[in-house]
């Protein structure tokens, strides 16, 4: 109802919302919304995070629906462009995505197959590493409601959920009363491992303490006494932690009914990566044979879980997927975008949501600046102002429906609370992949 | 884009019509078996081939979570075996567990045109069901887990059975599944809460409820039976893999009573001897009690040699295989409703448990009195991929080479069966019963697995080769809904398959014992649970619950 | 004083809301371009808060204000600063090398530290 004649303000309140902000993707936000001035006034249940992704993704009117090199145009003619862009080159990347329905990044996965482009999603440089150690040594995990009705052993290792999902311990994990935890936070132990004191050590039991870079011999450590195995002096050097206290870590790990081990970016990003990430994941292996132990890598964007899942089932792999020979191919370290950048080989770019000139290395972003790049962000960024096409999107979530995965693959539908004036990603790429198919079907009618 | 088309001079076996191998004509219009077409309607020449209805399988682990995570976690399968795409067809990945289109692609050279999806959790709906929609070609639906469902069991413990079957119709509506799938029931709350313990006897009590598996069984059974549900409880029995199972098997099927039961993938489940020491075969126990109860139906689960992926809702199971061979491991628990274990395998030839289970599944496919109620699976790829189809379609028909690939296997294993007294050698009727008119019967679905007027035109031509692996390796030609897709061999077209579901009528008022449930023990929304009707297109097919 | 420490770049809960309202935008761009040192760091080094040090990773440099960390427990890493990630902590991601992993070396950059810096220096970036 956009004409409003009463006078009164024009307000709608939708229930059991979703908020897409991070991979906590919670589902039970009670949006109050001005459909006159097309914002969201109130976020019940949403955190601080959330409460910000609601309010600040009103509809700015003034922004031109689609750009090429800054000047506005028609959606058609940037349509065109980026078609022209994409089929021209030799050598095209497709980026982004978690910020996407997945509705929206099926098509894009179409799109890279028709054009034999790369492709790959925000998890190469988020948890990729964790689907490199997925696949060299398997992975005990679960859903979320499981941590609730059964976790008494809760370890966050290497991430900081307080500051970056923080309704993952009130919503899901460390606070909420269970099936079989009645008491709530009274019946769990919680354990922060990091190289620094952060909001979440405060609400552990215990915090551990290691020098930078040592993850991996910590958690091998910890492997070597769920063994049965003895340590060596050294360990104490190495990690900054002393036998004594890996000893407790250790037996309190194997003597827990269901313990999990949430871990992020402080494993992924550091030295070692997907061997940190596989000895986490082997330990929590090695412990099933004294307890129930799972565990679950902490995913950042709204939709980065849906962007692994969806390519996974049309390609069979999780990221860093090309199809440069009619079939897609994967490779970390040769079709992840920071190494196609690096060595400046890609030739034009397709940003779906996503915003690598504000976070990738800087050799990346160095080749990034030389090549056409079309970009999809429903907000002004770095890439989309640099971005020779850009399409001002509309939100998902906010204003586009849909379905997204959760951080533990749980897929999640969307209500949206207004409709906005620009299209979502997917009513983009529609006739956008429409469009390279004609061109390619005259070019290859041409030769 | 169905045509008007007329098939002829081709054999057609079409059993469920008794036609068996006579040279007629089959004609197609608006997607279905037609009486005739118009004399100038377009011909196939199927002279020299065989006509079959399009192949119906009846469990395969095909899309969902836990098939997904095995493709994500194992590039080394896709990547010597990658699917290209043509001008017709999308690329995918191949392997042991392919890409959702590949998949699609795959079964439809194969001539298959229906596949259901075997298990998944209720909570997984929707993805399963975009994958489903992915999945290319197939007209396929899902079966969903109930058997260690939470709340299902806190009705069972009160004895509240008509809340219960309530409770499973909604289920069955908010997951829009085909039908209701049971795994190891029980199991899940021994590995969740008791440290990876299992069920050992369906009598036992399970952890933390005050009901044994044997009465879970019984309550899902009553209930497909009681909803009229077109394919009844589909059961994974308990103790699977386990020597000396088929005394749980033998309970299990007793358990139905006389009521209509499915149990899949038995050769898994027909194993002598005694728990921990190796397996004997009691293919023969398991096909006496089916031959003698017709309410009982099954899939053999037939094991094939090479590689294969253990991907289960039997978490105990895949924790087991896991200590057979340390290879790299995936468990994932659902909140209140299931577990899962993934760990890639391969069956040996000169392993005794591997040639025994080979073997078993051979006996079981053979010592039927009624194929109808013994159709083929390979549970895939548990025992081996479904590309396996043609060569086990081989073994069923040809002794000889039965016989000669016996002879290559675990001569242990092979003297504890009685496999190399089995002289039979399965018909191309009988084919055609085990691939297509007996898996679509038992799930109730009257318009395929025929050529008979009105059938869906979902049609199969092979080239005859006295090579029956390499003759159903690729079919010639393949029709689904009417559109030839496959010509000479070759793609020509991309039709899109239905996703089928049933939607039994229920009490509203169950929802609001279900919702104070969803608010303490879910992490999910009670009003984000059920699929909503935008999300996918599915098609629903009739129940006929008991007045 | 010139020093070279460790940098980890890291997420707060003030760089989320700040995305939001806009990756232009000042809040998110003083967010993302403001270091942490432990106090003890800072006193050493002689900076206070708001202060403006340069940080140089190779041929890359930024000048940036630092904060002293708000620590409610023990916390014993010395040497270590700490900043949101952003178009400031990119550019100080001087090697795309990611060791066949996609993933380039994120949260262990080593930084030359040179400050307080005067007033005029720092107005000149």
């Amino acid at each position: 109802m956009d004409n409003n004649i009463s006078g009164e303000p024009n307000i709608k309140v939708v229930k059991n919302a979703t908020c897409t902000f991070c991979g906590c993707v919670c589902d039970d936000m009670e949006l109050t919304v001005d459909l006159d001035q097309k914002r969201i006034t109130k976020a019940k249940n949403a955190c601080v995070l959330g409460k910000a992704w609601f309010f600040e993704h009103s509809v700015d009117e003034s922004r031109p629906l689609a750009r090429i090199d800054g000047k506005e145009v028609s959606l058609d003619d940037a349509i065109e462009e980026a078609a022209q862009i994409l089929v021209n080159a030799r050598f095209p990347i497709i980026y982004g995505m978690s910020n996407s329905t997945s509705e929206a990044q099926r098509e894009t996965v179409k799109m890279a197959d028709l054009l034999s482009a790369n492709i790959d999603s925000t998890s190469s440089v988020c948890h990729g590493p964790t689907g490199m150690g997925l696949q060299g040594v398997g992975e005990p995990t679960t859903t979320l409601g499981e941590v609730k009705n059964r976790a008494d052993m809760i370890v966050y290792w290497g991430c900081n959920p307080s500051d970056c999902h923080p309704r993952l311990s009130t919503h899901f994990t460390v606070m909420p009363k269970g099936m079989y935890i009645p008491n709530g936070r009274k019946d769990r132990t919680v354990i922060n491992v990091d190289v620094r004191a952060t909001a979440t050590s405060q609400l552990s039991d215990l915090f551990i303490q290691t020098k930078p870079g040592s993850d991996f011999e910590l958690l091998w450590a910890l492997r070597i006494l769920t063994r049965g195995g003895r340590l060596n002096s050294t360990i104490e050097e190495q990690t900054g932690v002393t036998i004594a206290v890996i000893e407790d870590l250790a037996n309190r790990l194997r003597s827990c009914n269901y313990g999990i081990l949430f871990f992020g970016m402080g494993l992924s990003m550091t030295r070692g990566r997907h061997y940190n990430t596989s000895a986490l994941h082997m330990l929590a292996t090695d412990l099933n044979e004294h307890t129930h132990f799972v565990v679950k890598p902490a995913r950042g964007h709204g939709n980065v879980t849906g962007a692994d899942t969806v390519l996974s089932w049309q390609t069979g792999y999780p990221f860093g997927i090309n199809f440069n020979r009619g079939y897609p191919r994967h490779e970390p370290g040769e079709f992840t975008t920071t190494d196609i950048l690096t060595r400046g080989e890609a030739d034009a770019a397709c940003i779906i949501a996503s915003d690598p000139i504000a976070n990738f290395a800087k050799p990346a972003i160095d080749h990034l600046k030389k090549i056409p790049v079309i970009s999809f962000d429903p907000k002004p960024t770095p890439t989309s102002e640099m971005a020779r096409v850009a399409f001002t999107t509309s939100c998902y979530g906010i204003n586009t429906p849909g379905t997204v995965y959760r951080m533990d693959d749980i897929p999640i539908p969307l209500r949206p609370a207004f409709e906005s004036p620009f299209p979502s990603d997917q009513e983009i790429l529609i006739p956008l992949i429409k469009r390279i198919r004609e061109l390619k079907s005259v070019s290859s009618a041409a030769a | 884009m169905s045509t008007t088309l007329r098939i002829v001079n081709g054999k057609v076996y079409d059993p469920i019509n008794n036609v068996d191998g006579a040279v007629q004509d089959v004609c197609i219009q608006g997607g279905k078996i037609v009486e005739s077409v118009p004399g100038d309607a377009p011909k196939i020449d199927a002279h020299g081939m065989v006509v079959m209805p399009g192949g119906v399988d009846i469990h395969s682990h095909i899309a969902g979570p836990k098939v997904n995570l095995a493709r994500k976690f194992q590039p080394e399968d896709h990547r010597y075996d990658p699917h290209p795409g043509t001008p017709f067809t999308r690329s995918g990945a191949g392997g042991i567990v392919p890409s959702t289109f590949a998949t699609g692609y795959r079964f439809a050279t194969l001539g298959y045109t229906t596949v259901m999806e075997a298990a998944v959790p209720p909570l997984s709906a929707r993805h399963v069901l975009e994958e489903l929609e992915d999945t290319a070609i197939l007209d396929k639906g899902y079966y969903v887990l109930m058997g260690n469902n939470s709340f299902l069991h806190r009705m069972l413990e009160k004895g509240r059975m008509e809340e219960f079957r309530e409770a499973v119709a909604w289920w069955l509506n908010a997951s829009k599944a085909y039908t209701i799938k049971l795994v190891n029931p029980g199991a899940d709350e021994q590995w969740k809460g008791d440290k990876n313990s299992n069920i050992t006897d369906i009598d036992q009590k399970i952890h933390s409820f005050d009901i044994t598996p044997r009465k879970v069984i019984k309550a899902l059974i009553d209930a497909a039976n009681d909803l009229g549900l077109p394919h009844p409880a589909h059961i994974h029995c308990n103790n699977l893999g386990h020597s000396g199972n088929y005394k749980t098997t033998l309970e299990t099927m007793r358990t139905a009573e006389g009521r209509k039961a499915h149990i899949t993938h038995i050769q898994f489940n027909s194993y002598g001897g005694e728990p921990g020491k190796n397996p004997i075969s009691a293919a023969k126990e398991i096909s006496d009690f089916i031959n003698d109860n017709p309410n009982i139906s099954a899939d053999v689960g037939q094991v094939m040699f090479g590689e294969s992926v253990s991907m289960t809702a039997d978490a105990p199971l895949s924790w087991m295989l896991r200590h057979v061979k340390e290879r790299k491991w995936i468990n994932c628990d659902t909140e209140c409703e299931s577990g899962c274990g993934i760990i890639p395998f391969e069956y040996q030839q000169h392993i005794y448990t591997h040639a025994l289970q080979w073997a078993i599944g051979l006996e079981l496919f053979l010592m039927a009195k009624d194929p109808w109620r013994m159709v083929l699976s390979t549970d895939h790829p548990n025992g081996g991929s479904f590309m396996n189809y043609p060569k086990l379609i081989r073994l069923l028909m040809d002794r000889d080479f039965r016989k000669q690939e016996a002879a290559g296997l675990n001569q242990k294993a092979m003297a504890k069966t009685s496999l190399l007294d089995l002289d039979k050698e399965f018909s191309f009727s009988e084919i055609a019963i085990v691939t297509r008119a007996g898996p679509a019967k038992l799930l109730g679905l009257k318009d395929k697995g025929h050529l008979g007027v009105g059938a869906d035109a979902d049609v199969t031509i092979y080239d005859e080769q006295e090579n029956r692996e390499e003759m159903f390796k690729t079919a010639r030609y393949v029709l689904k809904d009417g559109q030839l897709f496959i010509k000479n061999h070759e793609f020509c077209a991309d039709p899109v398959g239905r996703i089928l579901q049933v939607a039994p009528e229920y009490d509203k008022k169950i929802e609001d014992e279900i919702r104070p449930f969803f608010d303490n023990y879910y992490s999910v929304q009670f009003d984000n649970y059920p699929v909503f009707d935008t999300h996918v297109e599915t098609e629903v097919v009739p129940t006929y619950p008991l007045q | 004083m010139t020093e070279t420490m460790l940098l980890v770049p890291m997420r707060t809960a003030k760089q989320g809301v700040a995305l939001n309202a806009g990756k232009l935008k000042d809040a998110y761009i003083q967010e993302t371009s403001t270091v942490e040192f432990k106090q003890e760091d800072m006193d050493r080094l002689g900076l206070k808060t708001g202060d403006r040090v340069r940080l140089r990773a190779g041929t890359q440099e930024v000048v940036v204000s630092c904060k002293p960390r708000k620590i409610k427990i023990q916390d014993t890493a010395l040497g270590i600063i700490f900043m949101p990630y952003g178009p400031t902590t990119s550019k100080l991601m001087v090697d795309g090398d990611t060791a066949g992993t996609g993933m380039p070396d994120s949260k262990h950059l080593m930084v030359e530290i040179e400050g307080p810096l005067a007033q005029e220096e720092s107005d000149g970036q």
